[in-house]
């Protein structure tokens, strides 16, 4: 009895090995535990409550914004399309008629929103829920488990700014009737793509404070608390530095540059700012420069003119590549804390 | 049940910080026994099993699981050991159907036979009338079942049970202990499982290892687990005599399997009318003691006779807390 059991259970595993060797054949039909996951945490976030809500907020802004600016532009100039001002569509996403922020505005204030909402309670929860130890017991390395968070909530998030975007420029070209040109289509598709870049450090951020509490309100706390901070009283810590360190002589030009610089610098270190500026660059192709000092020479000799999306996207390069780098180092932090961790059962 | 080991661990030894959680463990388990690692809180028996599976790296010694070495290639182990850990937590939201395939898919199972396997898992374990049911839903006793065809849908070859029978009704933890005892003897499952309930351990158990404050202390079958804990002396005879005399005394002390012979201060409240001798030996000696006073002529007052059983271990190691 027991040997024919045995027996029965080595088969299976004979079939098992041959499974697990079998996709290196190129057979492709075993999905990978990493994707496995990543499709379970897709489902799972789209079927939640959080998110219905979340995209319901989100709607609403986007719809308002929306309104907001072809009430603007209606008024600002009524007539022929020659009265048109250059890139009318992007208009659209920045000009608001004074009651509710333009859709920029409202973007980079709900932006990290939707990444801490998504991310706050990746880990803790399944470690209070006991599904933690259940899941790293289970032949998955373990830095696939974050990852797989990580990525499912990027998709999630791909989805839903392109989602959003691509509404209100349909909605743009359904209430104004005046079509993009591909410029200014693949202006609007930069700005998404810096837009997810942006709410995935959030995401990545929520998820380490999600590794770093046990308490998902902790988690979800200390992420608002840092949105906040960033949001408001960042800008205010900066100027208040200035003020404290302006040089005393406003004559020595050297001096006042290397301090306008360094708060420029201390400025950048917020992503919030970093986005502010990466996005308003895109969607007002009329910024030339990031500096603020232009020589009188400088000033006079360029021509008024907007950029071409090439050198507007090279004037934002290193804003995309900062944003990114941030993202990674946090991430890393997340890693290191992840993997030190001891897992047990609800702890 | 001789032949390779399925686990070995030598000399493994955890600290945290300046507490040594588990200290010095050298246990072999072999293929297809139920192994029990019988303890109270905190001895140390999950930070076992964790460095068991390679969850947590131990600070010195090693653990080897199927000949694997269980820090160096956690995967490789994970994919032949079942673990259900004590608390086993399940996606609350999703159906217990789900919850089954979607560790299959962990362990590289297709969906179409995935979903074969946890459907006759769920059947086994007598849950198929609740596979549909969001897991939020179900009792105590059945997330442990549920838990114990999660740990078998990936057909391993050890499972590891850390206190599985917590919090379950009576009835329940019979049903759960014969379902493992089937899982063992019908296909060769190598088990491990931790409690400190020792009435179930040794209802099931072909070994048990008593594990107090990280030592092993013991380990063996139950008679080899008395004899090691108490040295032989297995039970103990109390003889209420009329007198006591050194005749007697070298007697009983010649008998075959007395380890110990000691007069006991009576109790003065009683009058003293006679003496109390305990006799401490390795077999039940009562009968003999008996007929030697009655050769001797001595009043038999009282003879009661206690053999030291499990409950005696648990009361000397467990609840006092002492390792004497």
């Amino acid at each position: 009895m027991s040997e024919s059991g045995t027996a029965k259970i080595r088969g299976l595993f004979g079939r098992r090995a041959a499974a697990e060797t079998a996709p290196k054949a190129g057979s492709g039909r075993v999905t990978p535990p990493f994707w496995v996951m990543v499709q379970k945490e897709f489902g799972d976030h789209v079927s939640s409550w959080r998110f219905i809500i979340l995209l319901a907020i989100v709607t609403v802004a986007c719809i308002g914004s929306v309104y907001a600016a072809i009430t603007a532009l209606s008024e600002g100039f009524s007539g022929s399309f020659e009265a048109a001002p250059e890139f009318l569509f992007l208009h659209m996403f920045t000009v608001s008629n004074g009651t509710m922020p333009n859709f920029l505005t409202f973007i980079s204030f709900l932006a990290p929103l939707i990444g801490i909402a998504i991310g706050f309670d990746a880990v803790n929860s399944e470690r209070t829920k006991g599904t933690l130890s259940r899941v790293i017991s289970q032949p998955v390395y373990r830095d696939d488990f974050l990852n797989a968070k990580f990525v499912a909530g990027l998709q999630l998030i791909a989805v839903v700014v392109f989602a959003l975007g691509f509404l209100v420029m349909g909605l743009g070209l359904y209430m104004i009737g005046y079509p993009p040109t591909p410029e200014e289509f693949w202006r609007v598709v930069a700005t998404l793509v810096v837009t997810v870049i942006y709410v995935g450090l959030w995401l990545n951020l929520s998820l380490f404070f999600s590794i770093r509490f046990k308490q998902a309100a902790t988690s979800a706390l200390a992420g608002i608390a840092l949105w906040i901070f960033f949001l408001v009283f960042y800008g205010l810590i900066v100027n208040l530095i200035g003020q404290a360190t302006a040089p005393s002589n406003p004559n020595d030009v050297g001096a006042v540059m290397a301090h306008q610089n360094f708060l420029m610098f201390l400025s950048r270190l917020s992503p919030a700012y970093l986005f502010q500026e990466a996005a308003s660059t895109l969607m007002l192709p009329n910024t030339r420069t990031l500096n603020p000092f232009i020589t009188v020479e400088q000033g006079y000799l360029a021509i008024d003119a907007p950029l071409s999306f090439g050198q507007s996207l090279l004037l934002i390069w290193p804003h995309i590549a900062a944003l990114i780098a941030e993202t990674i180092i946090i991430f890393a932090a997340s890693f290191v804390l992840f993997m030190r961790q001891e897992i047990r059962s609800r702890q | 049940m001789a032949g390779q080991p399925v686990i070995e661990l030598k000399a493994l030894t955890k600290k945290y910080g300046d507490f040594t959680a588990v200290n010095q463990l050298t246990l072999d388990i072999f293929q297809g026994e139920i192994f029990g690692l019988l303890g109270p809180n905190g001895a140390g028996k999950t930070t076992t099993i964790l460095m068991m599976l390679g969850l947590t790296e131990p600070t010195s010694g090693k653990a080897l699981v199927c000949g694997i070495d269980a820090t160096r290639n956690p995967i490789q182990v994970k994919s032949r050991v079942g673990y259900l850990p004590d608390d086993v937590g399940f996606y609350d939201d999703r159906t217990a159907l789900d919850n089954l395939i979607y560790t299959a898919r962990l362990n590289r199972i297709p969906f179409r036979e995935a979903r074969e396997r946890a459907l006759s898992l769920l059947e086994r374990v007598g849950l198929s009338h609740a596979a549909e049911k969001n897991v939020g839903e179900f009792s105590r006793g059945m997330r442990q079942r549920l838990g114990l065809a999660d740990v078998l849908i990936k057909r391993p070859e050890v499972i590891i049970l850390d206190e599985p029978t917590l919090g379950i009704d009576p009835e329940g933890v019979r049903e759960l202990l014969a379902l493992i005892r089937e899982l063992s003897r019908n296909e060769g499952i190598t088990v491990l499982l931790s409690s400190h309930h020792l009435h179930q351990v040794q209802q099931i158990c072909d070994r048990v290892g008593l594990f107090v404050k990280g030592r092993l202390l013991a380990c063996g079958d139950m008679s080899d687990l008395s004899r090691q804990l108490f040295g032989g002396a297995t039970h103990t005879v109390e003889l209420d005599l009329g007198e006591w005399n050194d005749e007697l005394e070298q007697r009983i002390r010649s008998l075959e399997h007395v380890v110990s012979v000691e007069r006991v201060e009576a109790d003065a409240l009683e009058g003293s009318s006679y003496v109390t001798a305990r006799v401490i030996c390795s077999d039940d000696l009562a009968p003999q003691l008996a007929r030697m006073a009655m050769d001797l002529g001595v009043e038999l007052h009282g003879l009661r006779p206690t053999k030291y059983g499990l409950d005696d271990i648990y009361h000397r190691y467990f609840e006092g807390g002492e390792v004497s």
